[in-house]
């Protein structure tokens, strides 16, 4: 007789064995999958243990409070003996308000506080077009902030309660008509110089009708004459009226009416205030200069065609620090003597030019990276030139540049430290010079730098998480 | 035909921009306010404090600069200029004097068509070394590591100190002070060569000063002073003589304190002429009369701003030694004033 052996249910699975699961596999796979990247892991654990082991007892030894570095040096050889080396973080406790400030007075601080929260009110409605819950996130992220750092900056009553009131009031507005959102961004500008530099109202008012002009010609003869010609004479209009009109009549209104805050000249700009001032408006105006460029670069008309090419290859042949140079020194030989041309205006003019540059080509690339029949298909429906660019090219062409255009962005608000090769004062050499020349401070090496660079990690970083986000939002195909 | 009607354009325009270059005084008196090109910030020279007001010694002199003319040491103006925008500024026009401790060469005074009026500061250049190096000379710097920065006349004047005396180093250059003082510290190098005032506070900063020696040896002339454009003498006379006025102030005991007891008692008819008490020598550079008076009113005489930014007691802790008057043995010799 022979048993038959017939197994009558199923085996419970075995659970895998202990080399092939969990974390050993993790390790095995990632870390030690041969002789070469097991070499390799074991020399990056020692080089990583080795920083530590060196910096580890610089940073456990930090000294907080202090008011010089001799002070800070005396603490750490009596804490932790002669010879320990230790992090002097009393400097930023002490000084930290001049790398974001400046020397913008500690009572209007409220005023740049307060424009750099309604940047990401202004931001939003372009970052988030019409979605209504990330809108009300922000708007209410704001409104926080704002209630936190001004109270914390103890800024003036009114002011608060208007802004407050303001937000408060978008917070509303996004509820209604998210679209509607749009129109806060196109006044920001006006608003952050007004309360940045401060002065008479009237001063952002003239700029204001200026651009009003511009679109009102620009609209009112586009049926008459095309919108390219009557763009250009809404422009010279405009140029006009900055250059002749508006001086006067808005000194008249300024005398009839009087409102305005106190003004704060240039040269007390300095740290993050100057270099986000500067990074923000140079990347808010170099992205349409650098659309343009870009259509103009692949245009069929040979005037256009060369202006547009000569200008990108130009600006992109010479150095930025070169064309710093030219702003802070050439344009005063150029201008006639006693023009008091703004230094801050004249670098953000040519950072913005910089930029646009750069964008051109990026964006260029966007274009060409389209295939010939998204531009048939347009054709094919009947759409004209800039009704075929601004609903079927540039949303597809403006999507596949993001990483690159974001990529671009995030260099030039890193460039902005190079201002301080013309004398303005830049967050990482300009302030941190400023404070070392204090005989208190004199010596300090890497805390400044550290400080500096941390906050320039963190606005970089955001802004790599933010394409990164609307990337994955626009994704449309399946790969 | 079209060359010789843009080059007249040029002239033109050249002259023109001179015409209206010519009177920085009046400009400055029509502005309110004098613009004084400064260091983007030097200890003790001229650096901006926490809240943004500017001290230091070349600060002074542009303070009392700004009392000479207006009677006001608030009315001027701080320009931060680097080693590479300093001379473009002034020489545009965007500033009015340029007082930054720069030194007066040849080449500077007449091909970039500057005019360097006065000398406020005789410097040198000079050596630091750590005490237990045992070396007390710096001919005895044979095979030695220089910490020394790029770009600059300290330099030059290195490799010809060296090679004058037949001895042999090797440079570590480095980009600004801060980097020298790090890398001096670590042992990078045996030796940190710059100005002597330079070396003096960055000695003070050090964590054991005591442990390092600054040699004798001075190798290099470093005459730094208050400069003006080209062409404007009386702009340079005014600049020129509210130094010498100080420096005068100092030779004949009036300081800050006692300016105005002096000028109601004095007999020191020199003195009379200086504090605006007898005579019109204000008047007649286009100041008002009592311009040194109130000069030195607001900052003291030479003396006094040496010994309140720089001098021995403050941290830098720097001797008069050249900067010394003349009856001490120093350089510091003012015309007189007459």
């Amino acid at each position: 007789m022979t048993e038959v052996f017939v197994r009558m249910q199923m085996l419970q699975p075995e659970p895998p064995p202990a080399r092939e699961s969990g974390l050993p596999k993790w390790l095995r796979e990632n870390l030690f999958s041969g002789w070469l990247n097991s070499s390799l892991t074991v020399l990056g654990l020692l080089a990583v243990g080795w920083i530590l082991y060196a910096s580890l007892p610089w940073w456990l030894h930090s000294v907080w409070h202090a008011s010089s570095l001799g002070e800070c040096r005396k603490i750490i050889a009596e804490t932790w003996g002669e010879g320990a080396t230790g992090a002097c973080w009393a400097v930023v406790r002490e000084r930290w308000y001049q790398w974001i400030f400046g020397f913008y007075a500690p009572a209007l601080w409220w005023r740049p506080i307060l424009a750099f929260g309604l940047l990401f009110a202004a931001l939003g409605p372009v970052l988030f077009a019409g979605q209504k819950k990330a809108l009300s996130v922000i708007l209410g992220a704001v409104l926080a902030y704002l209630v936190v750092t001004l109270w914390l900056a103890s800024a003036p009553t009114v002011p608060v309660l208007l802004a407050l009131a303001l937000v408060a009031g978008l917070l509303v507005l996004a509820q209604v008509a998210p679209g509607k959102l749009i129109w806060v961004t196109l006044l920001y500008p006006f608003l952050c110089f007004w309360l940045l530099w401060g002065g008479s109202i009237w001063t952002p008012i003239g700029g204001l009708l200026g651009f009003i002009i511009l679109v009102a010609v620009t609209i009112g003869l586009s049926r008459v004459i095309g919108p390219a010609v009557s763009a250009g004479i809404g422009l010279v209009v405009a140029v006009l009226w900055w250059l002749y009109l508006s001086g006067p009549v808005m000194g008249g209104l300024q005398s009839v009416l009087p409102l305005g805050i106190a003004s704060v000249n240039s040269d007390q700009f300095g740290g993050f205030l100057l270099a986000i001032t500067i990074g923000v408006t140079a990347i808010g105006c170099s992205l349409p200069m650098g659309i343009l460029l870009a259509l103009g670069r692949q245009s069929d008309m040979l005037i256009v065609k060369t202006l547009c090419v000569g200008f990108i290859e130009f600006i992109r042949g010479v150095p930025l620090i070169t064309l710093l140079f030219t702003a802070s020194l050439l344009l005063q030989y150029f201008l006639p003597p006693g023009t008091n041309f703004d230094i801050i205006l004249r670098v953000i003019i040519l950072v913005t030019l910089f930029a646009a540059a750069y964008l051109a080509e990026v964006i260029r690339g966007g274009l060409a990276a389209l295939p010939r029949g998204q531009y048939e298909a347009a054709d094919a429906l009947g759409l004209d030139y800039w009704q075929a660019q601004r609903l079927i090219i540039l949303p597809q062409a403006l999507k596949i540049s993001i990483p690159a255009i974001v990529s671009t962005f995030i260099g030039l608000f890193k460039d902005t430290t190079l201002v301080a090769f013309v004398g303005l004062m830049d967050p990482l050499k300009g302030i941190t010079q400023i404070v070392r020349a204090d005989i208190n401070w004199k010596g300090i090496y890497w805390e400044p730098y550290i400080y500096v660079g941390a906050i320039f990690f963190l606005i970089c970083f955001s802004m790599a998480r933010y394409s990164m986000a609307l990337e994955r939002r626009l994704k449309t195909d399946h790969r | 035909m079209k060359k010789s009607a843009f080059l007249g354009a040029l002239a033109a325009t050249t002259v023109i921009a001179g015409a209206a270059m010519a009177g920085t005084l009046d400009d400055v008196k029509a502005r309110g306010e004098l613009i004084c090109g400064s260091n983007t910030g030097l200890t003790g020279f001229g650096t901006p404090d926490a809240n943004g007001n500017w001290t230091g010694f070349d600060v002074d002199l542009c303070r009392a600069l700004a009392a000479a003319i207006f009677g006001d040491p608030t009315k001027v103006k701080f320009i931060p200029t680097t080693g590479e925008t300093r001379f473009t500024a002034l020489q545009s026009g965007e500033v009015d004097v340029l007082i930054r401790n720069s030194t007066w060469t040849f080449s500077r005074d007449t091909e970039l068509a500057l005019d360097f009026v006065a000398v406020n500061y005789y410097d040198g250049q000079g050596f630091m070394v750590k005490k237990d190096l045992g070396v007390s000379s710096a001919k005895e710097l044979d095979g030695a590591t220089v910490c020394i920065q790029t770009g600059t006349t300290t330099e030059l004047n290195l490799a010809d100190f060296f090679k004058q005396n037949n001895i042999s180093y090797q440079p570590v250059t480095v980009a600004d002070d801060s980097e020298a003082q790090r890398q001096f510290l670590a042992g990078a190098c045996d030796a940190y060569t710059t100005d002597a005032s330079g070396l003096a506070a960055s000695r003070a900063t050090m964590p054991d000063g005591d442990q390092y020696i600054i040699l004798p040896e001075i190798i290099s002339k470093e005459p730094l002073g208050p400069v003006v454009r080209h062409g404007d003498n009386n702009w340079g006379d005014v600049v020129r003589w509210t130094f010498n006025a100080l420096l005068i102030a100092e030779e004949k005991g009036v300081t800050k304190a006692n300016v105005a007891e002096v000028a109601a008692s004095s007999q020191d008819e020199e003195v009379k002429r200086l504090l605006g008490v007898s005579g019109d020598m204000g008047a007649k550079i286009g100041l008002p009369n009592e311009a040194f008076k109130n000069a030195i009113a607001a900052v003291g005489n030479y003396g006094e701003v040496f010994a309140s930014n720089i001098g021995e007691g403050t941290a830098i802790n720097l001797a008069r030694g050249l900067n010394a008057l003349w009856t001490q043995g120093g350089l510091q010799y003012a015309a007189p004033f007459r």
